[in-house]
């Protein structure tokens, strides 16, 4: 038996291909059961998220069993949508997996809901019946693979997104956020997904003050939070840990004046400013007042980037773990089914071309 | 015996030293398992190592400076256990460890001859002051740690460079609190030690009664400041970290000046 992936993902195709070949959640046990009962297949996962649509398969031989996964989703070989699938065999397709549920092969570089929606996909198999052995082995490992290359190197360190690090600067600060209290000024698209994504986190209370009081209400509403009219935002702020200004004003509404005489009162409790607007509401000297944190959308920004570089730069440690534990697997496997394995080379099968695709072992996936 | 139990002990913290090293060069600090098994054999190595001396000195074995020393690790070591659970701050092993490490190794060097000591006649009060002081030195000392994470944590947040090795810091607002709680569990110690010295009688070594009754009114100095000035939590920083350097370099000195004692 060797193991067999076909695929699409949002390196090889857009998103209305993807969508296309998705599998519902609803449907795949019965999919999957179908699958591996189809001859010439043995077990078999299928993986479908938004991103990609992935089959995982063992077969007599790799790739006339990517030709039968193919006959089963009615992909026509010489079909433009031939081009947007790839297909991986032995070692290929282990490394694939292992690169897949490690974030590497992500659209966001290090993300780990990857990691959950493959578990999830392997247990609806596992669950329909359609694994055994051979894929019971290789998700547990790759389990274990992803949980190795999370922990050992930088991949998932760090926020990539300007609401995310917001989040994460907040934890720094406060460390848990279940006692923290959030006030957004001015009801932004951005301010209200940063305030989203603290309140995911459990902050206690959100108010929202807004020149618009309807908007206001609207959004307090929305987070289930407090609208505040907007020139009495000062009088609440004394009891806000967490402040972000996303107002269309093109003035400071926040000085450092304010905010010295806020601070005054609660010397010992941090406040974390989050500047979303342009031009800026927050005079940026407020950051030099002892207990406050000043950041605004660049410096989000840059820590986001920054956080992408230092996932960026481990992608080789990744690698070579990765590397590492397919060739271990790979030995293990051809001590037991030698001869099968020799049959096929180490060669990366890659993206195919259509007529590869066919299945003649002569070409396809033997590059050199 | 119990230079035995001492080298085992320091080894457990040169372990804990490596880890911080590792993780500087990895430019990635991560709280550790391993890491916290270590420090808790050498705490219990150190245990048996004061057990041991006490027995051979019928007392609380604070009658040598690598005892003292000892002693002062195994005081830091009971605070991290007793703070660094309660607040989350296992990366405070990673800095606990080296200053420990480093403690034990002068301990070790140290020379000691026989009959070497501060001869001072045996009293409950008196080994209860000692006792009572070193623990409290433990706490400032622990303070201190906590009051430099806290400046570090506090200067990347303001600079937005939190892409440091010290990326796993713990949160600042912890790191305040457990600066001020430590401050205050150390000047509590050290008032009952100081209490306990005054009911023993008068001062055997004049000097050192000085010395801590200056570190006394500075650490009182600063409860103030807290509690009723108010100061951020960015100077009680300062403070701690002041109040503690300036508190070992005083004890080293005397220790090095003549009739010394301790």
């Amino acid at each position: 038996m060797q193991i067999f992936c076909l695929g699409l993902n949002h390196h090889t195709a857009p998103l209305e291909v993807r969508e296309k070949f998705a599998v519902p959640e609803t449907r795949l046990s019965v999919a999957v059961a179908e699958l591996s009962r189809t001859e010439g297949l043995g077990e078999a996962v299928i993986v479908s998220t938004c991103n990609r649509v992935e089959y995982y398969v063992t077969a007599q031989d790799g790739f006339v069993g990517g030709d039968l996964v193919g006959s089963y989703i009615g992909l026509h070989l010489a079909s433009r949508q031939s081009d947007e699938f790839f297909q991986h065999a032995s070692a290929d397709a282990i490394r694939h997996l292992f690169r897949v549920v490690s974030g590497l092969d992500s659209m966001v570089l290090g993300e780990t809901e990857i990691l959950g929606q493959v578990k999830k996909a392997y247990e609806t198999a596992h669950k329909s019946g359609a694994t055994s052995g051979t894929l019971n082995t290789l998700f547990q490992k790759a389990f274990n693979v992803s949980k190795e290359v999370r922990t050992k190197t930088n991949i998932t360190r760090g926020q990539v997104s300007i609401g995310s690090v917001a989040v994460d600067l907040a934890e720094r600060i406060f460390g848990r956020l279940a006692q923290c209290k959030v006030m957004i000024l001015g009801a932004g698209e951005t301010s209200e997904m940063t305030a989203g994504a603290m309140k995911a986190r459990g902050v206690s209370s959100v108010f929202v003050a807004n020149r618009s009081y309807e908007r206001a209400l609207a959004l307090a509403d929305k987070m289930n939070g407090k609208a505040v009219h907007f020139d009495r935002w000062s009088e609440e702020v004394h009891d806000v840990d967490i402040l972000i200004g996303s107002t269309a004003a093109p003035h400071h509404i926040i000085t450092r004046e304010k905010l010295a005489t806020v601070m005054r009162t609660r010397p010992d409790r941090p406040l974390f400013c989050i500047d979303l607007a342009v031009p800026r509401d927050i005079e940026p000297s407020v950051n030099e007042l002892d207990g406050v944190y000043l950041y605004d959308i660049d410096s989000l920004q840059m820590e986001a980037e920054h956080s992408m570089t230092i996932r960026k730069r481990d992608v080789v440690v990744c690698e070579e773990i990765i590397e590492r534990h397919v060739a271990t697997y790979m030995e293990r496997l051809s001590g037991v089914r030698r001869p099968s394995m020799r049959r096929q080379s180490a060669g990366d099968a890659g993206h195919l071309p259509t007529d590869v695709w066919r299945g003649d072992e002569g070409t396809a996936g033997h590059r050199p | 015996m119990d230079r035995l139990l001492l080298v085992a002990s320091t080894f457990c913290f040169l372990f804990g030293l490596a880890y911080t090293v590792r993780a500087l060069g990895a430019r990635a600090f991560r709280s550790s398992p391993l890491n916290f098994a270590a420090i808790l054999g050498g705490f219990g190595f150190q245990t048996a190592f004061l057990v041991v001396r006490g027995e051979a000195v019928q007392r609380c074995p604070l009658t040598t400076l690598p005892d003292v020393l000892v002693f002062l690790s195994w005081s830091i070591v009971v605070f991290y256990l007793l703070i660094g659970s309660s607040y989350r701050l296992s990366l405070l092993g990673a800095f606990t460890s080296p200053i420990v490490f480093f403690f034990q190794m002068t301990a070790l060097f140290l020379p000691v001859r026989a009959g070497e000591g501060v001869e001072l006649p045996v009293s409950f009060w008196l080994e209860l002051h000692a006792a009572l002081s070193v623990v409290a030195y433990g706490a400032f000392a622990l303070a201190f740690v906590a009051g430099i994470m806290y400046l570090v944590q506090e200067r990347q947040l303001k600079t937005h460079h939190i892409r440091s090795i010290f990326y796993n810091l713990p949160p600042i607002h912890d790191l305040a609190t457990a600066n001020r709680r430590l401050i205050f569990v150390g000047f509590t110690l050290f008032t009952v030690g100081l209490f306990a010295g005054i009911l023993n009688g008068p001062a055997h070594i004049p000097l050192l009664w000085f010395v801590s009754l200056g570190v006394w009114m500075l650490y009182a100095g600063i409860l103030t400041a807290i509690h009723w000035h108010r100061i951020s939590p960015k100077r009680v920083a300062i403070l701690s970290v002041s109040a503690f350097s300036l508190m070992l370099i005083t004890l080293w000195s005397i220790q090095l000046a003549p009739g010394k004692g301790l």
